[in-house]
């Protein structure tokens, strides 16, 4: 079964003091995959940048860079488009016991960008957290299968966290954020990835849209009014790639529209910018996902 | 010591050893450069060793103290980090050079370019296909936990088709006498420059044994990579610029001296605009396009919006320029992967894959303890192991507490060794716990031996690989010959390559023949003009402010009652710093720390002499606050202050190429004291003055003889005014400083446009107009006062053209 939305999100960025010049990448463009087609997108700032370069990054996602010459105090970054997601339904647990995960990654001889070696380890904003190890170790038992504890660990962090927008900001280290049991997508993404990659399971980081008014019946999803994060683990050579939502405890299927996928939010932030400025900025997001009826 | 020939006639005599060599002997199991383990010299070392030891104690010490001096002279320093903070040490110079046959060097430079061509080719399969994880030869987690792997990078071709320009090697010889590696160094490897100056002080101290002594010259070598990088612009128009961290970093000094050297351009990532596809330079005539740079930025720091974003050295967009091919990078960022402990490992079998042959100079053996049986090797052979960090870039003696060696931490109780191993293996290598050799240094009147370890270079040029004759030593504190030594900070020494043949001088100069011509010097970057015409603002308030103290403390010492009207003046023009018992106070040592500070940063482009001179005024005046007492001897140490400083402008003004950096530096100071001297006669050539003013405005503008003989009266305001403001004889008046910065400005670019004359020049010509016209008494207090603001607008407007 697969869901077509159209989807329209802008984020703002209003400054204190005009900044002297500045360059961004964006990553807002949703990348294809084997259960996801972008119909038509289109990513466009205002105002109209004095450069702009379209490129696919290391780990192929879409990415946009801009530079603006003259002095901004607004900027806005859209992204308007059309999605087909069809994400599989995968019943069956094809992926190995915990021990014998080390002997899959091991055999993986690959540097590209879907290869599990770049999601173990450091990256720039996940490192290892003794606290969220320890409670990892708690939650799940060495019996299980790495897919049992992907799950595991995404639903016991789902109760033991609260969803708070007010408690964290988009620079909150995983292991405060996890001390405060509070944050938002990214704070709970964070801390998810810190605790598979303790457990010795390779784990990155996913951005994309969350569909904003859930299916009838249906409670409306925490995230929906941002651009949305969740988590994607690697369950061995058979299985691959799984993506968890450790923010609504779900395995993300057709309600998630991937945007860019990486080792923590420093790879696949939707705005990275560079810009002389002295004061403050504020920034909003408008996110709008909806099917398309009929 | 593959080729040592038959021991020569003299050696015989080591039966009796002159005073130099008594008690130098090798130690058991240790090479030693200068002698065989049976005591005889090698024969290379033989006519440096009679040269030395036919000087007599005294004559070596004065020839060791020439060389210190020269080093001195040169401003040669490096920066130690230490807890408290940074310091500038002076350059530990190891008299003694290493010297090495030239046979026995050739043989090595082949197993260097081995290396780098495999290197090159590592290189360029992490950046492009990534085959050699493919195929088993690497670990793909080595790669992908390395930090300096740079995702952003990967697939980004080098634009000259070379990732790799400019390498170094750290070499050590084996008890056998063989040459083994201890790390290369492939990010923005130091030392070349440093070399170099090794050398001039060694050609200084020994300047009658040198040119005859059969030494391989260094010059060609640079000379060949200068022409390699001049080559790699590729028929763009567009220039070669080096980039530098910046004065903080602990070598700072060889790239300002590399630059001066090869008369390149010094930029920092502030000086750089990326702009569209391409890299240029802020200058004082606008962005100038630049597309080879010689990196001596670690890459991660090279661009904060795709590497490191906490970055604030880097260029935003530098990567995205650099991958659609606005430069030539060296070396391509990225290249710090390559300097990975783990990846020695898993060279030599590499080199098999591709070369189809063994390394010809293999490194130091290293085990990945990522691999179970290399783990357990390792874990059985810990004693004879240094196990550090898997994908730390440092030396393996450049070691920290997480270092095992000989089966123990370095720093505090941890779990045991074993444990370690096996809970982190991935994480770790073990290297073997080498022996270096040792080479003699000059300790009391005798030659010692002590462990050293030599870097080697090598350039591309379109030839191929260049490897310079010659190096960098590095030499232990002590006579402990394993590696660990060398962390300690001991010295460093010449690197002398030695033939049977003469060598000819060599020069930077072109060999190649044909008609002279003169090269005009490069463009001036914003960055570097601004911290020119900074300095020269400086070091002239410092000047104004020195001479306006001495006024002070000069009546405080003759003081009567009389008098007493004229100090409270001087003391509230003075401020907070009129403070009869504090002659120097803490605001004076701050202007020259702040001009210090701008010299510092542009110090490719001033003489030695005058840094130096710089450098002593500012030490003079730190060792002098607090010293000075009241009255007469605050007149004397700031009168003191006052030639010295006399000595660096003068230095600066008889020697600095007239160009337009020179302009900068002499409108700065012109710009100051038009604006401080429009200042002094505002306050004491002020009809409400007490008496005894305008004799200050007079004295502190350094005019008395001038006007005395111009004028053969006491001061008036009309004869102040009319010698401070108005005559254009006076190189003190404000109107010369005017017509100074009118004459120099209209030689920089951008003075007039058609025949328009730029908003700052017609505002120059029209106040230089003004005050020619003026008449001292048309001079009013309010004028002057106007007359400042205008003076400060100026700065404003050059700022805004040229240095912004």
């Amino acid at each position: 079964m697969s869901v077509l939305y159209d989807i329209r999100m802008t984020i703002t960025y209003d400054y204190e003091q005009p900044a002297a010049a500045s360059r961004d990448i964006l990553r807002i463009l949703p990348r294809g995959l084997p259960d996801q087609q972008l119909v038509t997108g289109l990513v466009q700032t205002d105002p109209t940048p004095d450069f702009r370069r379209d490129r696919t990054d290391f780990f192929g996602n879409p990415s946009t860079e801009v530079a603006f010459d003259a002095a901004l105090d607004r900027v806005a970054f859209r992204f308007t488009g059309r999605v087909r997601r069809a994400a599989e339904e995968r019943e069956l647990d094809l992926s190995p016991r915990l021990s014998g995960l080390a002997q899959d990654i091991a055999a993986a001889q690959s540097l590209g960008g879907g290869s599990p070696h770049h999601f173990r380890g450091d990256s720039e904003r996940v490192r290892p957290v003794a606290a969220i190890t320890d409670f990892a170790r708690d939650v799940t038992d060495g019996g299980m299968s790495v897919l049992e504890t992907v799950r595991a660990l995404n639903r016991a962090l789902h109760r033991e966290m609260r969803f708070d927008p007010g408690a964290t900001n988009v620079t909150t280290p995983p292991a405060e954020a996890f001390e405060a049991r509070r944050g938002v997508c990214q704070d709970f993404s964070h801390i998810l990835i810190a605790g598979l990659r303790g457990l010795g399971i390779p784990a990155g980081y996913v951005s994309g849209y969350l569909r904003t008014d859930p299916p009838e019946g249906q409670v409306r999803l925490d995230g929906a009014d941002a651009m949305h994060a969740w988590v994607t683990a690697w369950c061995g050579a058979e299985m691959g790639w799984v993506q968890v939502d450790p923010t609504n405890d779900l395995v993300a299927a057709n309600d998630h529209v991937v945007v860019a996928i990486g080792r923590d939010y420093a790879d696949v932030a939707p705005v990275r910018g560079a810009l002389r400025s002295s004061g403050g900025h504020s920034t909003r997001h408008e996110v709008d996902v909806r099917p398309v009826s009929g | 010591m593959t080729s040592d020939p038959k021991p020569r006639a003299a050696a015989p005599e080591a039966l009796k050893p002159p005073p130099l060599l008594e008690g130098y002997r090798p130690r058991d199991n240790v090479a030693d450069e200068l002698m065989r383990p049976d005591g005889t010299l090698r024969p290379v070392w033989q006519p440096l060793i009679d040269y030395l030891v036919a000087q007599s104690p005294d004559l070596l010490a004065r020839r060791f103290a020439r060389g210190d001096q020269h080093l001195r002279d040169a401003g040669v320093y490096y920066r130690q980090y230490t807890e408290d903070g940074s310091t500038e040490r002076n350059w530990p110079l190891s008299h003694i050079p290493v010297v090495i046959a030239a046979d026995e060097w050739a043989a090595l430079s082949r197993g260097i370019v081995q290396r780098a061509d495999l290197l090159e080719r590592i290189m360029a399969d992490l950046y492009g296909p990534g085959d050699l994880v493919r195929q088993g030869l690497l670990p793909a987690e080595i790669v992908a936990q390395c930090p300096e792997w740079l995702r952003p990078m990967v697939g980004a071709r080098p634009r000259s088709g070379h990732y790799l320009h400019f390498l170094a090697f750290e070499i050590g010889r084996s008890p056998d006498g063989s040459w083994f590696v201890l790390g290369d160094r492939t990010q923005a490897p130091s030392g070349a420059g440093f070399a170099l100056e090794n050398r001039v002080a060694t050609t200084r101290m020994f300047a009658d044994h040198y040119p005859g002594a059969n030494v391989e010259r260094l010059a060609g070598f640079f000379r060949r990579f200068r022409d390699a990088l001049n080559g790699l612009k590729g028929g763009e128009p567009g220039r070669v610029a080096i980039l530098t961290p910046g004065q903080e970093t602990d070598t700072f000094f060889e790239h300002a001296y590399i630059a001066r050297y090869l008369g390149f351009t010094l930029i920092e990532s502030g000086d750089l605009r990326v702009e569209a596809d391409r890299l240029a330079v802020r200058t004082i005539t606008g962005p100038e396009p630049v597309n080879v740079i010689w990196r001596r930025l670690d890459s991660r720091f090279a661009d904060p919006l795709e590497l490191d974003e906490t970055s604030a050295l880097g260029a935003p967009g530098m990567a995205a320029a650099l991958r659609a091919g606005a430069a030539t990078m060296v070396n391509a960022l990225g290249s710090g992967v390559l300097e990975a402990r783990a990846l020695l490992a898993f060279l030599p079998r590499i080199a098999r894959h591709y070369l189809g042959e063994d390394l010809a100079l293999p490194n130091i053996a290293t085990w990945w303890c990522g691999q179970p049986s290399e783990a357990a090797y390792v874990r059985d052979n810990m004693k004879r192991m240094m196990i550090g960090p898997a994908l730390s870039t440092r030396l393996p003696f450049e070691i920290d507490a997480t270092t095992v060696l000989g089966g123990s931490f370095r720093g505090q109780a941890r779990p045991s060794v074993e444990e370690w191993i096996a809970r982190d293996g991935a994480q770790l290598v073990g290297q073997e716990a080498v022996t270096l050799s040792t080479t003699p240094v000059h300790v009391d009147g005798r030659l010692r031996p002590r462990p050293m370890t030599v870097r080697v270079f090598a350039a591309r040029t379109p030839e191929g690989w260049t490897v310079m004759p010659g190096g960098y030593a590095r030499i232990g504190r002590d006579d402990d010959p394993t590696a660990l030594a060398m962390q300690r900070g001991g010295s460093v020494a010449d690197v002398w390559i030695a033939g049977r043949t003469p060598t000819g001088p060599a020069t930077l100069a072109d060999p190649s023949p044909g008609p002279f011509v003169r090269r005009m010097p490069g463009f001036l970057p914003s960055r570097a003009a601004d911290n020119l015409f900074w300095l020269g603002r400086y070091v002239e308030r410092a000047e104004g402010r020195i001479r306006l103290l001495r006024a002070y403390h000069g009546r405080q010492a003759e003081a009567g009652a009389s008098a007493q009207p004229l100090l409270d003046h001087l003391a509230a023009y003075l401020g907070p710093e009129a403070d009869p018992t504090t002659p120097i106070p803490p605001g004076l040592p701050q202007v020259l720390g702040q001009a210090r500070a701008c010299a510092l940063r542009v110090r490719d482009r001033f003489s030695p002499d005058g840094w130096l001179a710089l450098d002593d005024l500012s030490r003079a005046t730190e060792a002098l606050s607090g010293e000075l007492r009241p009255g007469d001897d605050a007149v004397r140490g700031l009168g003191d202050l006052l030639r010295r400083l006399a000595g660096f402008t003068g230095l600066v003004h008889e020697n600095m190429f007239r160009f337009d950096g020179w302009r900068f530096l002499t409108v700065g100071r012109a710009l100051e004291r038009a604006d401080t001297g429009a200042d002094l006669l505002r306050v004491f050539a002020d009809p409400e003055a007490p008496p005894g003013a305008f004799d200050v405005a007079v004295e502190v503008a350094d005019s008395v003889m001038t006007h005395r003989r111009r004028y053969s009266v006491e001061t008036n305001r009309s004869t102040v005014i009319d010698l401070l403001a108005l005559d254009d004889k006076n190189p003190r008046s404000v109107v010369y400083q005017i017509d100074l910065i009118r004459g120099e400005v209209a030689h920089l670019p951008g003075a007039s446009t058609a025949g328009r004359m730029s908003r700052l020049s017609s505002e120059l010509l029209r106040m230089h107009t003004e005050l020619r016209v003026m008449a001292p008494e048309d001079v009013t207090t309010r004028r002057l006062t106007d007359l400042r603001d205008r003076v400060r607008s100026l700065s404003d407007r050059l700022t805004a053209q040229y240095l912004g």
